[in-house]
């Protein structure tokens, strides 16, 4: 039970360092790649508090997340480099 | 036809597994939507090479085991690239050649390569890959070329 | 037989916070946003790892041992395609990378606007 106390305290303190970076990030990219990080370490999150309250049913909710972030990524990507999110990714890659 | 069944018994495996509720009703819902899912994709088109790649086999299961052995190395090198960056922090940035004809397979090279930490690939072109990495040592690790050596063999296409 | 899995699982475990810590010092420390995103992997990959095969030991459940593995392997699936989007977005954006200066064939890293950070 200590273990999971430990874990979430690291993944809190690695959480910390990465909003340090998104709020240093001298451009846009850094903050995504935050905001990324952030991402993947509360899946870790999720999943150890789980085990640490006795409810393994978080489980479900740290595999949506690890998917909810991926898709979060891209489309900042690429609202940042198209500056919509209509469209295919190949239809508008010709015009600019 | 082969791959719309498997795809069936794929989807039905992950719903077993993630549902918990093993009543005759609800595993009667789980079947329906199963099958309603398949046969909507089929329709669709979507079952194909590069969506349920069949035809890896098992070559793929002792592809990522090699993979996590690499992954294993990378990740310890790149944490004394982090914790000691004045002596093995060497950014470099090169190209390197990409022998995989499908787009399933340069993908699955392209991502092993992000997959361990010290590579990221940065751009993927038709027969080039742009690499950045974060010490010789990792670069090294592209550069030989046995990775590329790997997926090719995965894809058959050798 | 349980004392075993629980020092397996607490050696796992304290490997990836270890990693972890390296992971967030790395995103602070390192210089530009490529190497950043090296640091990033680490997170990614085997902190991840370590933690959920950790957890999956001490699980009594075969279906939450089933659940941790598949989200093992759907952040495996995921995180390079993020980092390749990320990446390939910043260096088309024209973000210069900072190469290392030693090497006798690349190129010089003193960028103008490299100090402005």
């Amino acid at each position: 039970m200590i273990i999971y106390a430990v874990t979430a305290i690291a993944i809190l303190v690695s959480i910390a360092m990465a909003l340090g970076r998104a709020i240093l990030g001298p451009t846009s990219y850094d903050r995504i790649l935050a905001a990324n990080a952030i991402g993947t370490k509360t899946v870790l999150m999720i999943g150890v508090v789980g085990f640490l309250t006795g409810r393994p049913d978080f489980l479900d909710l740290a595999l949506v997340y690890s998917l909810v972030n991926f898709i979060g990524t891209i489309a900042v990507l690429k609202y940042f480099k198209f500056g919509t999110l209509r469209g295919g990714l190949t239809s508008t890659q010709g015009k600019d | 036809m082969l791959r719309t069944i498997s795809l069936f018994l794929v989807l039905m495996a992950v719903w077993l597994l993630l549902s918990g509720y093993y009543t005759p009703l609800i595993i009667s819902f789980g079947i329906a939507s199963c099958l309603l899912s398949a046969l909507i994709a089929r329709r669709m088109e979507v079952v194909d090479n590069e969506g349920h790649p069949l035809h890896l086999g098992p070559r793929i299961v002792f592809y990522w085991a090699w993979l996590l052995k690499e992954i294993f190395k990378a990740n310890i090198d790149v944490a004394k690239c982090v914790l000691f960056p004045k002596t093995y922090l060497r950014p470099n940035m090169f190209t390197a050649k990409v022998t995989q004809t499908s787009d399933l397979g340069k993908v699955i090279y392209a991502n092993s390569i992000t997959l361990t930490p010290g590579t990221v690939t940065v751009d993927l072109d038709n027969d080039t890959v742009m690499v950045h990495a974060m010490t010789e040592n990792s670069a090294e690790g592209v550069k030989s070329g046995e990775m590329d050596r790997r997926v090719t063999a995965v894809m058959g296409e050798a | 037989m349980d004392l075993v899995l629980d020092i397996i699982t607490w050696i796992l475990m304290l490997t990836g916070c270890v990693l972890l810590i390296i992971t967030g010092f790395g995103l602070l420390r390192l210089p530009d946003l490529y190497t950043r995103i090296h640091a990033g992997g680490m997170a990614d990959t085997l902190a991840t790892f370590l933690i959920f095969i950790g957890l999956a030991l001490q699980s009594d459940d075969f279906l939450v041992t089933a659940k941790l593995l598949m989200v093992i392997v759907f952040v495996f699936f995921t995180s390079p395609t993020a980092s390749y989007a990320l990446a390939h977005a910043s260096f088309v954006a024209g973000l210069k990378p900072m190469l290392d200066t030693t090497g006798s064939d690349q190129r010089d890293s003193a960028d103008p606007d490299e100090g402005k950070d």
